[in-house]
């Protein structure tokens, strides 16, 4: 029997165990619409911007671990949703987009609604494909999935011009792929494995720097034994936050630019750095020719270009991290005894010193200014029972959830890290909300983030995706105005927002549910209120202006090099300059 | 240093952007690239000069084969090959030169390819050095147009690991 490119579509997504499409009709998309709106094996989530359909599907796949899958139209659609698609390239999210094109004979003319959608997307997708002919539909689909899961993941764009959903053919779906161009490596070089092993038997003072790519591999098990065996500390990227228990022992935390003390000191000191799943960004390494200046350097990565790229290593392996370390460990498993203890009890005495020495640390008062980081820290207590799913926007916020919302899971956190898209908080929370009807979802959000896509606040009502929403809010593109405190001599320079709306009546606006905490008494309850609430909600905390996030290593500093607190200079600036606070608390309420 | 990498591809629309597109996103050289198809059609071959420290040349390798259209990567510098290129020349020619411009040809082993009372059209091949030559003797008479195919490179034996090609070249 003859199928439809666009029954085929579906037929295809069935079979890849597809059960959510975040998707927005267009004129050319219409025939796989229509179709869809006759079936319910495949939920569709109508989102009120692409953008949002991109992260939504982003946060599916980083809380599932599986692909995420978006459809939208050709032109607009298509270089709306270029930013989510770039955004899931940087951070290795396996994302499947669908694209709507203009009839295969009118592609080239300037229709109406066209864009060069393969032009477009091919410098941020991993791959993407143009369907001319129905025929090859079904097998594009196929390779598209295949290319977004396997190796190191990533997003793949298929675009299919309108005639060709129209259009019928025989459906087959071909039971296995085969591309000759593309054979990622999973199994590490044994040998190599085993010269990491040695290394890390003999070194004195190692460290574990692990990255996302252990969330994806699903390596969290065997990063805990390795950890635990040889009792070496582990260092978290952004991306790495869950890979290991936050609150563990052999936890130092975040480690990069805004990393706790004892996680920077400790790599820069540290003899052998074994990378797990990173790539050396330049928020972690700081000034590359000064990062970790004593340490041979073992790297283990899916991604060959990942090695070498911008540090030199010692000890390189091309694997899947869960293989790999998996193999590390039965090595390990014979050659480690308790003398390596014995013999790394001088970096712990270190470390431990390290970490006493500055531990993180703010000031709140009790009847003064909310914290931020207290917000984030309450958060935490009040909620860590349930497991919750944790996604964030860009900016001080972000950093401060990094510090202070120890995740004992991988796949609770969703953060855009390597393009820092602000606006990418709520949506994804959405998408794993979606994945995850009954868990709690949080989002930690700015009030300048959060106001670049508010528009699925009616997406959440409609779709029923009860996402729990913080707002800190300071009135400031807060990492912004840090900077310009710290490094452009105070000239807030279209940092400051001056006036936010009204978030609680924006949420009842919506028909979602409002809340504000406006002191300390308040927060714990209102907080409290938001968990319990049924539906979406918005609590809008407004929070003391002008604090800054510390540690912070400046661009391009060393990474044992951090500021630890304000300058003098800046908080006798702010403690005796007109911004004072009371009155600005003011303005928040009245506004 | 130049590099010379020759990489096999699928022969689909849209490979050329993403191998082109690579080097302009990444900031790498490209000197010069040409690209036909292979015997087997479903395949391109490509040559690309390129030039950069030994860090930067391993990042090319690396992303050519991280490109999923991308079969195989050779990076012609690790052993011995052989390359050529060729340059099709239009030189004014007045009556007195004319004599001087088919010896020129006789020397570097060039043809003339086409005729004109005023013009020779000059096809010449050979390394780079060679073309160079030709056409610093070739400017005095006026040189009217000038096109370059780029290199094209093959290696003179199965590509082998470094350590193996030199026994063979000490027994030679």
């Amino acid at each position: 029997m003859k199928l439809t490119g666009a029954q085929i579509f579906i037929e295809c997504l069935k079979r890849e165990g597809v059960k959510t499409v975040f998707a927005l009709p267009g004129g050319v998309v219409l025939k796989i619409f229509d179709t869809l709106h006759q079936q319910k094996d495949i939920e569709i989530i109508l989102t009120r911007h692409e953008q949002g359909a991109g992260h939504m599907a982003e946060g599916y796949a980083k809380a599932t671990g599986k692909a995420g899958v978006c459809l939208v139209t050709s032109g607009p659609g298509m270089t709306n949703v270029i930013t989510a698609l770039a955004d899931a390239y940087m951070d290795s999210v396996p994302l499947v987009c669908f694209s709507g094109q203009v009839p295969t004979s009118l592609i080239g003319n300037d229709a109406f609604q066209e864009a060069d959608n393969i032009g477009l997307s091919r410098p941020c997708t991993k791959y993407n494909f143009l369907v001319k002919d129905v025929n090859d539909l079904a097998a594009t689909i196929k390779e598209a999935f295949y290319i977004a899961t396997t190796g190191r993941p990533g997003p793949v764009l298929v675009d299919i011009p309108k005639d060709v959903s129209m259009a019928e053919a025989e459906f087959s779906y071909p039971n296995s792929v085969s591309i000759r161009g593309y054979n990622p490596t999973y199994e590490g070089n044994k040998w190599q494995i085993k010269q990491a092993a040695e290394a890390i038997a003999k070194a004195r003072k190692p460290i574990l720097y692990v990255g996302g790519g252990v969330v994806f591999s699903g390596a969290s098990q065997e990063l805990l034994e390795l950890a635990e065996m040889t009792q070496i500390p582990v260092d978290m990227t952004l991306m790495g936050l869950g890979a290991f228990p936050g609150e563990h022992p052999l936890s130092l935390g975040m480690m990069g630019m805004h990393g706790t003390y004892e996680a920077n000191m400790a790599v820069h000191y540290s003899d052998l750095v074994i990378a797990v799943g990173s790539r050396f960004d330049d928020r972690v390494t700081g000034k590359v020719s000064e990062f970790c200046p004593h340490a041979k350097v073992i790297h283990i990565d899916i991604d060959p270009t990942s090695i070498r790229k911008n540090i030199h290593v010692d000890i390189p392996i091309v694997g899947d991290c869960k293989a790999v370390l998996r193999e590390l460990n039965q090595i390990l498993r014979a050659t480690v005894n308790g003398e390596q203890k014995e013999l790394r009890k001088p970096w712990w005495d270190q470390i431990q010193a390290w970490r006493q020495a500055h531990p993180l640390t703010y000031q709140q008062e009790k009847d003064g200014p909310i914290k931020p980081q207290q917000v984030v820290k309450r958060l935490y207590e009040l909620t860590k029972d349930r497991d919750p799913i944790v996604s964030t926007d860009v900016g001080q916020h972000q950093m401060w959830a990094a510090q202070y919302f120890k995740l004992a899971k991988p796949n609770r956190w969703l953060t855009s890290g390597g393009l820092g898209t602000m606006g990418f908080g709520f949506p994804a929370a959405m998408g794993a909300q979606a994945a995850f009807r009954n868990r709690l979802v949080l989002c930690i959000a700015g009030d300048g983030s959060i106001q670049m896509n508010m528009q699925e606040m009616a997406t959440a009502v409609v779709s029923k995706l009860p996402v729990k929403i913080i707002i800190l809010n300071n009135r400031f593109h807060g990492m912004v105005r840090q900077w310009q405190d710290l490094f452009y001599n105070g000239r807030y320079a279209s940092s400051d927002l001056e006036n936010t709306p009204d978030f609680v009546k924006l949420a009842e606006a919506y028909g979602a549910v409002g809340l504000r905490a406006n002191t300390m008494a308040d927060l714990d309850g209102v907080l409290k209120k938001a968990i319990e609430t049924e539906g979406p909600v918005i609590v809008d905390v407004p929070t003391y202006r002008f604090e800054n996030c510390y540690p912070m290593i400046p661009a391009g500093g060393c990474n044992h090099e951090m500021l630890l607190e304000d300058p003098p200079e800046l908080k006798q600036k702010q403690a005796g300059g007109k911004n004072v606070t009371p009155e600005d608390k003011d303005t928040v309420l009245t506004a | 240093m130049e590099h010379i990498i020759s990489v096999t591809v699928e022969n689909k629309f849209g490979v050329l952007s993403r191998v082109a597109g690579l080097f302009s996103g990444r900031g790498f050289n490209i000197e010069s690239l040409s690209v036909a198809p292979t015997l087997d059609p479903s395949m391109s071959q490509m040559t690309i000069v390129t030039s950069g420290d030994e860090r930067i040349i391993e990042q090319i390798v690396k992303q050519l084969n991280k490109l999923i259209d991308v079969i195989k990567v050779v990076d012609l510098n690790e052993t011995e090959f052989v390359s050529r290129e060729t340059a099709i020349i239009k030189v004014h020619t007045k009556d007195a030169d004319r004599a001087e411009a088919l010896r020129i040809v006789d020397i570097f082993r060039a043809n003339v390819i086409d005729s004109t009372p005023g013009t020779y059209t000059i096809e010449v091949s050979g390394d780079p050095k060679k073309i160079g030559a030709i056409i610093n003797l070739l400017q005095p008479l006026g040189i009217k147009e000038l096109v370059r195919t780029g290199r094209v490179a093959v290696a003179r034996e199965p590509v082998r690991p470094v350590s193996v090609q030199t026994k063979k070249v000490a027994r030679e």
